[in-house]
């Protein structure tokens, strides 16, 4: 029998795979199912998985609302401890709550992107290019109803990223309870030590603004002027993370940020 | 073929390790080692996709074509990557934030190309496999032995359990900040791949150059 006898005896797909692998046919052949396949199984992994992430990424973010407002209980339900707060959106402008956006649902950072939900930053001392008109703001009230405190998201670029994180201040919107970062990727051990729980606990009881309102929050080396209780001593080996916390905090907390809000606040009208 | 099974395993832990003898993933040891959890879970990551990419890589060798076939290589590798990634983000949240951005960087390390190219392509799918976990836990070693040096000594704690309690946190250690920086790591694995060599002189490569030196008159 000849090799060609051999060849007619198979089927088609056997002769498709014996037939050499460097030929047009087969190198398009297999270049696009592999493509196919691989996508698949991405897309489906990535699909199937989503949700899970979503739930992850959701819950991470209230764990950490939950510990800036100081009432985080590892051994209780997440959903269920994060119930204690109120979510508003608030328009930063006016520093008044808006409905014009379900809660439930608003994303401060895809409108933060959004032209028409934002606005790009001539003076920029944050670093993050463009700050959306609208934020969800945590309130937490106390039994009588009364607001206790509230937590304010903040971001600003660091050394290497943009710090993510919650500033929680008291009812007076002039006393820090706590700060924390969620989400960075600053140096470990230098910058990323703005995690520390030792530095984290210097914020409590510092205050944002002096008697006649001026703004003197500073997170600096030595002590300024104002005196210790606007100032948060600088984090060692972590000049340019500071100084990116130090602007972004005073960007926030002045009149582009959350000044008209918290002046609301002070007054009682929120 | 149980004892060269075996061997294929065990080789690249030392003898024919992937990071001293063929200084391959050097990139990724640098940026994941400053802390051990971190490098242990991607000293997991790269096993499992260096085995199973030289393991679907050497069940399809027959029909991938030459002119392609890096490019048929990076996709499966890319693909497993992804699939990494993704997991991670669902079942160990916390762990897929510390390690960002170096799950994808995966892709780039080259210890999985090179098995793939080097083994994969020219041997059946278990031993290509068995090859690529080999590779991997050589990866994993040098990874945690870096690891433990830099933990240690820069943040004073091993998988985040404090041993050195630090200056920052009340304590009398003051830690080595250059070892938390990545440069640091050049400087361990040099000295391991010293002492590798020292160790087994078989290792050390052969001059490819002679130094001249001057005659006296």
């Amino acid at each position: 029998m000849s090799d060609n006898d051999l060849n007619t005896n198979k089927g088609p797909i056997r002769r498709f795979l014996d037939a050499p692998a460097d030929s047009v046919g087969k190198t398009v052949f297999v270049a696009v199912t592999l493509c196919l396949v691989a996508s698949m199984i991405v897309s489906a992994a990535a699909v199937a998985l989503r949700p899970l992430q979503e739930v992850n990424a959701l819950k991470d973010k209230q764990i950490n609302i939950l510990q800036v407002a100081g009432i985080y209980d590892p051994s209780a339900d997440v959903v269920e401890s994060f119930q204690a707060f109120e979510p508003r959106v608030l328009e930063l402008e006016t520093g008044a709550f808006t409905d014009a956006f379900d809660v439930a649902i608003f994303d401060d950072r895809a409108a933060a992107d959004d032209p028409a939900t934002s606005v790009a930053l001539d003076e920029d001392p944050a670093g993050i290019v463009r700050q959306g008109k609208f934020v969800t703001v945590y309130l937490l009230r106390d039994d009588a109803g009364a607001i206790d405190k509230v937590i304010l998201p903040i971001h600003g670029y660091g050394l290497w990223s943009t710090l993510y994180g919650f500033i929680a201040l008291e009812e007076n919107g002039n006393d820090i309870f706590a700060l924390q970062f969620y989400e960075h990727a600053e140096t470990p051990g230098l910058g990323a030590e703005v995690d520390n729980p030792r530095w984290k606990s210097l914020w409590n009881g510092k205050k944002l603004a002096d008697e006649n309102g001026d703004l003197q929050i500073s997170v600096t080396k030595s002590v300024p002027a104002a005196g210790a209780d606007y100032h948060i001593d600088a984090l060692a080996g972590a000049t340019l993370t500071t100084v990116g916390v130090h602007n972004l905090l005073n960007f926030w907390m002045g009149e582009s940020g959350y000044a008209p809000f918290l002046a609301n606040l002070k007054a009682g009208d929120i | 073929m149980a004892h060269k099974r075996r061997e294929m395993l065990i080789d690249p832990l030392v003898d024919n390790n992937p990071i001293t003898l063929q200084v391959l993933g050097i990139c990724s040891a640098l940026a994941v080692t400053s802390s051990l959890q971190v490098a242990f879970v991607m000293a997991i990551a790269v096993t499992l996709v260096t085995a199973f990419a030289s393991l679907f890589i050497s069940m399809i060798r027959s029909q991938i074509p030459g002119s392609i076939r890096i490019i048929v290589q990076m996709v499966i590798i890319a693909s497993l990557v992804i699939l990494v990634d993704q997991v991670l983000k669902a079942f160990a949240y916390e762990i897929s934030k510390t390690l960002s951005v170096f799950v994808g960087l995966i892709i780039t390390n080259c210890i999985v190309m090179g098995r793939a190219e080097a083994f994969a392509m020219k041997n059946g799918p278990i031993d290509s496999f068995i090859d690529g976990v080999g590779n991997g836990l050589g990866y994993g070693l040098i990874l945690m032995l870096v690891g433990v040096i830099r933990e240690l000594f820069g943040s004073g704690s091993l998988f985040g359990v404090t041993i050195l309690e630090t200056v920052n946190n009340g304590g009398w250690y003051v830690p080595n900040g250059m070892l938390l920086l990545p440069p640091s790591a050049f400087f361990i694995i040099g000295l391991i791949i010293w002492a590798f060599r020292t160790w087994k002189p078989g290792q050390v490569e052969e001059r490819e150059y002679k130094i001249q030196t001057v005659e006296a008159h």
